[in-house]
């Protein structure tokens, strides 16, 4: 249905009324496949009025139509308080302010790509505000790093879906109403339908008017038509016919699920939440907020929500391409195995973590999302006592997993100690003399490290970031960019520090997992509307809603002339061919070969 | 998980050579193209004088219809054909018009077109090598042939010839060959130039069965943008080239005579439009699927994902602007064509430049 301005979206679906809305003028063309606006001029004049016609006239020219559809542009009436709101409103919802809206929003989501943005990367963000100290805080004021939930952001999709509220409700109503009414009233002239035909039944056949009305119309219910016979005891009987309804039951489920894909995704948001944990091999997490190393609850999230199942990682292994030379040290598979207990004093059950395959336990989803290597060390303090002993987390920055590292050893007594540097699981000199990753396997592990020692800082109750040390206030012991060179660890070494202040040994490895657990009740609803909206669109674009007319007469001769036209509602290229198909059940029927010579020369359409 | 490097090699040669059959396919096309402009000059000037002519006296019968209009009739003869019709079918396009550009139903005519014959013959030729090279990947990798932008463009471009030679057995549309060959050609140049990628296994983020699904419907629905793309443009070209014969002027581009009326071409495109549309959203929603399960949320504005929200909002609007007033037409093509700008886009520019979650372009 191509409506044009909100006034038309509410009509009622008569069918019969010449449709306002002119067609486009744009480059000199006209549509091919007319639409029922063109059957109108025939209907308003009264259906059955008993003329089979010559219509020698030509079709309503360009000329009245353009002129016609430059009265219902927008011209502001002098209307109250009341009138301007309906005025607006019916702006709101007219086919071009959605138009408008969805182009709108096309070009709003763009920046988010072009900017860092908060929720994905705020180190990013703060990254570029740093380097572009000018526009920086502009972009900032203007919401440029939070697009997605930017105040114009939301205005936009905000507006458009209250503009598709209020253009699937009235829809939804009218087409109910459509979908109980009878078939429109038979044109006078059929012959100015899109689609055509006529044919000649001899006489010899048999059939009057009124019985071949009544046989075209249980042929078109055959097919699928909703058909109403009129004026079945004049001399010119016809039947009006109408199918498709669901073209548009297609069209209003797929834009009503839009809205619910909207709702769904507003209530995950809200009652959802999302956290991150990294777990060391042997290591055990805990689903409470304790448990996690950082969280993201939605803005109704209620700590009681959390399901206190635990997991813990057994086994990490990964496997690289040995076989490839192009590729060789490509990873090919992650596997994580895990414990996994469901609740408090369940039994426990092993379990496989997957990229691309997580486990659900819970209400909730866990997913393996990054890895690494964490070196088992020890520190031990200038008196001897072990200050750290376990593994450390070591961040891999490339594919060879190269990897950095922050020891901090605040109880090592007389001073805290802490150690800056590289994890390499492969170390080999490279030919400038440094120490570079060869293979993300580890073949010939090494930590080379920086040390200092001095007040960490970690006392003072504020958060820190386990993966940095800030060594403003600290003593440096010893570091690779000094003469006396740092430290380099390789597998079950120790390393005696300067100065009397202790030692560190690389002990083991181990390897670990960075996991993320997201809870997301509005996912299923989500999913449901958006595949009920999938099967909306391919109804609303591939079914053809057409409408049919037979009308029947007597000839002077004895022969019964039937024509029938038809006439898309939409965009339908088959109409042509539903035309055929007419002809052609309507000449088995009645035993004339499709002799007639059509009436024009559609075929090249 | 083995990969057969030596077939890998001989897939890249392959491609070479389907490459080069393809270059000679365009020069064809490009050729029937031209061959047509020299002979067709001639008619459409022919047009344009008498376009002039009529111009005195399609105004006259218009007035002439009005009135018939208003007339009735109880005639029964007008059973066999009223001829309004024809005026209704015409209207809009003079005859003159309709003799400069190609059939409405792009169904195949009688007329021998050697060079266009040549160009999908080699383009056929061109298919069935580009195939080979596509399958050998497929099996020297051992897993589907689209992990990367160099497998991304070459099976790419196998689809949408694929598609458009299989357009070609139910439409003429050889006056499509030179663009759709030519983007085909570039898009196998960018692969083999710009991200030439050995063959191997896939990293583990890539290991699902949604690549399958996603990526196959995204490569299909692309394909049939590209198709549109190249009728857009063309429509666009055509309707300033009937505005102009309908001026009576002398329109230029000769070639597009070979080239449906504007009107056609938009029709055609909305209805591969359509299809594209539906594989777009499939698309998008699958790789939400994917995304869910691999990164454990559906949807995250990824820059990737950013994108292809773009692209399906460009086409549903493409798609609301053939149902506005005042948008079809010459609208509604440029709206096809940012979409399909649009997908290059994010396919060249955001795989190569952006950093996201979806960096698997090989690089
Ligand atoms: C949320 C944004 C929207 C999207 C993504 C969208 C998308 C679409 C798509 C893809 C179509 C073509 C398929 C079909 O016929 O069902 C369509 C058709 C349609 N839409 Fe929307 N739409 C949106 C909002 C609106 C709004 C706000 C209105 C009301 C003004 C509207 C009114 C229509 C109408 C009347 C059609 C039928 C056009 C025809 O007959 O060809 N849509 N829409």
């Amino acid at each position: 249905m191509r409506r044009t301005t909100g006034e038309e979206e509410l009509r009622p679906d008569d069918g019969g009324r010449p449709d306002e809305g002119g067609r486009p003028d744009e480059g000199g063309t006209d549509r091919g496949a007319a639409t029922e606006r063109d059957a109108g001029a025939g209907t308003e004049s009264g259906a059955g009025k008993g003329a089979v016609d010559v219509g020698q006239g030509a079709g309503r020219t360009k000329k009245s139509r353009r002129k016609k559809s430059g009265k219902d542009d927008v011209v502001l009436p002098a209307l109250g308080f009341i009138g301007m709101l309906r005025f607006v409103w019916r702006q709101l919802t007219s086919m071009r302010t959605a138009l408008f809206l969805l182009l709108l929003l096309a070009v709003a989501a763009v920046p988010g790509s072009l900017f860092p943005q908060r929720p994905t990367n705020a180190a990013a963000v703060d990254q570029y505000i740093e380097d572009h100290p000018v526009v920086g805080p502009w972009l900032e004021n203007l919401q440029l790093f939070d697009v997605y939930s930017s105040v114009w952001f939301s205005a936009i999709y905000l507006l458009l879906f209250i503009s598709l509220i209020g253009c699937v409700v009235p829809r939804t109503a009218q087409h109910a109403k459509a979908m109980r009414s009878k078939p429109p009233r038979t044109p006078r002239r059929l012959s100015r339908l899109p689609e055509y035909s006529a044919m000649a039944i001899p006489a010899a056949a048999g059939v009057t008017p009124s019985s071949a009305i009544e046989e075209a119309a249980a042929m078109l219910k055959k097919r699928g038509y909703r058909v109403d016979v009129r004026d079945r005891d004049t001399g010119r009987p016809s039947v009006g016919a109408e199918r498709g309804f669901l073209k548009e039951v297609g069209n209003l489920l797929f834009h009503i699920c839009l809205i619910g894909v909207l709702i769904s995704v507003a209530v995950g948001g809200m009652f959802g939440y999302s956290g991150q944990k990294t777990l060391v091999e042997g290591d055990t997490f805990v689903n409470t907020l304790v448990g996690y190393d950082s969280f993201e609850p939605g803005n109704n999230f209620d700590r009681g929500q959390l399901d206190p199942y635990s997991i813990r990682l057994d086994d990490f292994s990964v496997t690289f391409d040995r076989q490839s030379e192009a590729n060789y040290g490509q990873p090919l598979d992650y596997t994580a195995e895990m414990t996994v207990t469901e609740s408090p004093g369940a039994e426990p059950e092993q379990q496989v973590l997957e990229v691309n395959d997580p486990l659900s336990i819970g209400g909730t989803n866990v997913y393996l999302l990054g890895n690494g290597y964490a070196p088992v060390v020890t520190v031990r303090g200038g008196n001897g006592n072990v200050a750290y002993k376990g593994p450390v987390i070591s961040l891999p920055s490339d594919s060879s997993y190269t990897s950095s590292i922050v020891i901090k050893a605040p109880d090592a007594q007389p001073s805290q100690l802490g150690f800056v540097g590289l994890f390499i699981p492969t170390a080999v000199v490279g030919k400038d003399g440094r120490t570079v990753a060869s293979d993300p396997d580890p073949l010939n592990p090494q930590l080379l490290l920086d040390s200092y020692y001095g007040n960490l800082g970690l006392d003072s109750g504020d958060p820190q970031n386990v993966y940095a040390l800030d060594v403003k206030g600290l003593n440096q012991l010893n570091g690779r960019q000094l003469d006396t060179g740092g430290i380099v660890l390789k597998a079950k070494e120790t390393y005696k520090l300067p100065e009397g202040k202790g030692s560190i040994s690389f002990d083991g490895l181990k390897r670990y997992i960075a996991i993320e657990v997201h809870h997301d009740p509005g996912k299923m609803a989500v999913l449901m509307c958006s595949s009920l909206a999938l099967l909306g669109l391919i109804m609303s674009l591939f079914i053809g809603r057409r409408r049919a007319w037979v009308r029947a007469g007597a000839h002077d001769d004895g022969r019964t002339m039937v024509e029938f036209g038809l006439l898309a509602r939409g965009e339908d290229y088959r109409l042509d061919a539903e035309r055929d198909k007419l002809r052609e059940l309507f000449g088995r029927k009645w035993l004339v070969e499709n002799g007639q010579p059509d009436d024009d020369d559609r075929k090249d359409k | 998980m083995g990969v057969n490097e030596t077939l890998g090699e001989y897939s890249d040669l392959f491609m070479l050579l389907a490459a080069m059959t393809y270059l000679v396919a365009f020069l064809g096309f490009a050729w029937d193209m031209a061959s047509s402009s020299k002979t067709l000059k001639a008619v459409d000037q022919r047009a344009a004088s008498a376009q002039n002519a009529q111009q005195t006296t399609s105004k006259v019968s218009t007035v002439a219809a009005g009135a018939g209009a208003q007339a009735e009739s109880t005639s029964h003869e007008g059973l066999t054909g009223p001829s309004d019709r024809v005026a209704r079918i015409g209207s809009g396009r003079s005859a003159s018009v309709s003799d400069s550009v190609a059939a409405q139903s792009m169904d195949y005519t009688g007329e021998r077109r050697v060079a266009a014959r040549v160009g999908v013959s080699i383009t056929a030729l061109a298919f069935v090598v580009h195939l080979a090279a596509v399958l050998a990947r497929g099996i020297a990798a051992d897993r589907v042939p689209w992990g990367n932008m160099y497998e991304f463009c070459t099976t790419g471009a196998l689809v949408v010839a694929g598609i458009f030679l299989g357009a070609l057995t139910r439409k003429d549309l050889r006056f499509l060959g030179t663009f759709v060959i030519g983007l085909v050609l570039i898009m196998l140049c960018a692969a083999t130039i710009g991200f030439p990628t050995p063959v191997g296994n896939l990293i583990p983020a890539l290991q699902s069965y949604w690549l399958v699904i996603h990526v196959s419907v995204a490569v299909i629905a692309s394909s049939l943008f590209t198709l549109t793309f190249a009728m857009s443009v063309l429509q666009l070209l055509q309707s300033r080239r009937e505005a102009a014969l309908a001026a009576g002027q002398s329109p230029g581009m000769a070639f597009m005579k070979r080239v449906p009326a504007a009107l056609n071409l938009e029709n055609l495109a909305y209805r591969i439009n359509a299809v594209g549309f539906v594989l777009w959203t499939f698309t998008l929603m699958a790789g939400a699927i994917w995304a869910e399960e691999a990164w454990g949320r559906y949807w995250g504005w990824d820059t990737k994902e950013v994108w292809t929200f773009v692209i399906w909002v460009v086409f549903a609007g493409y798609l609301h602007a053939r149902a506005t007033r005042g948008w079809t037409g010459t609208r509604a093509a440029w709206l096809c064509i940012v979409g399909y700008l649009c997908i290059i886009f994010n396919f060249a520019i955001v795989n190569v430049f952006f950093s996201g979650l979806h960096s698997y372009s090989g690089l």
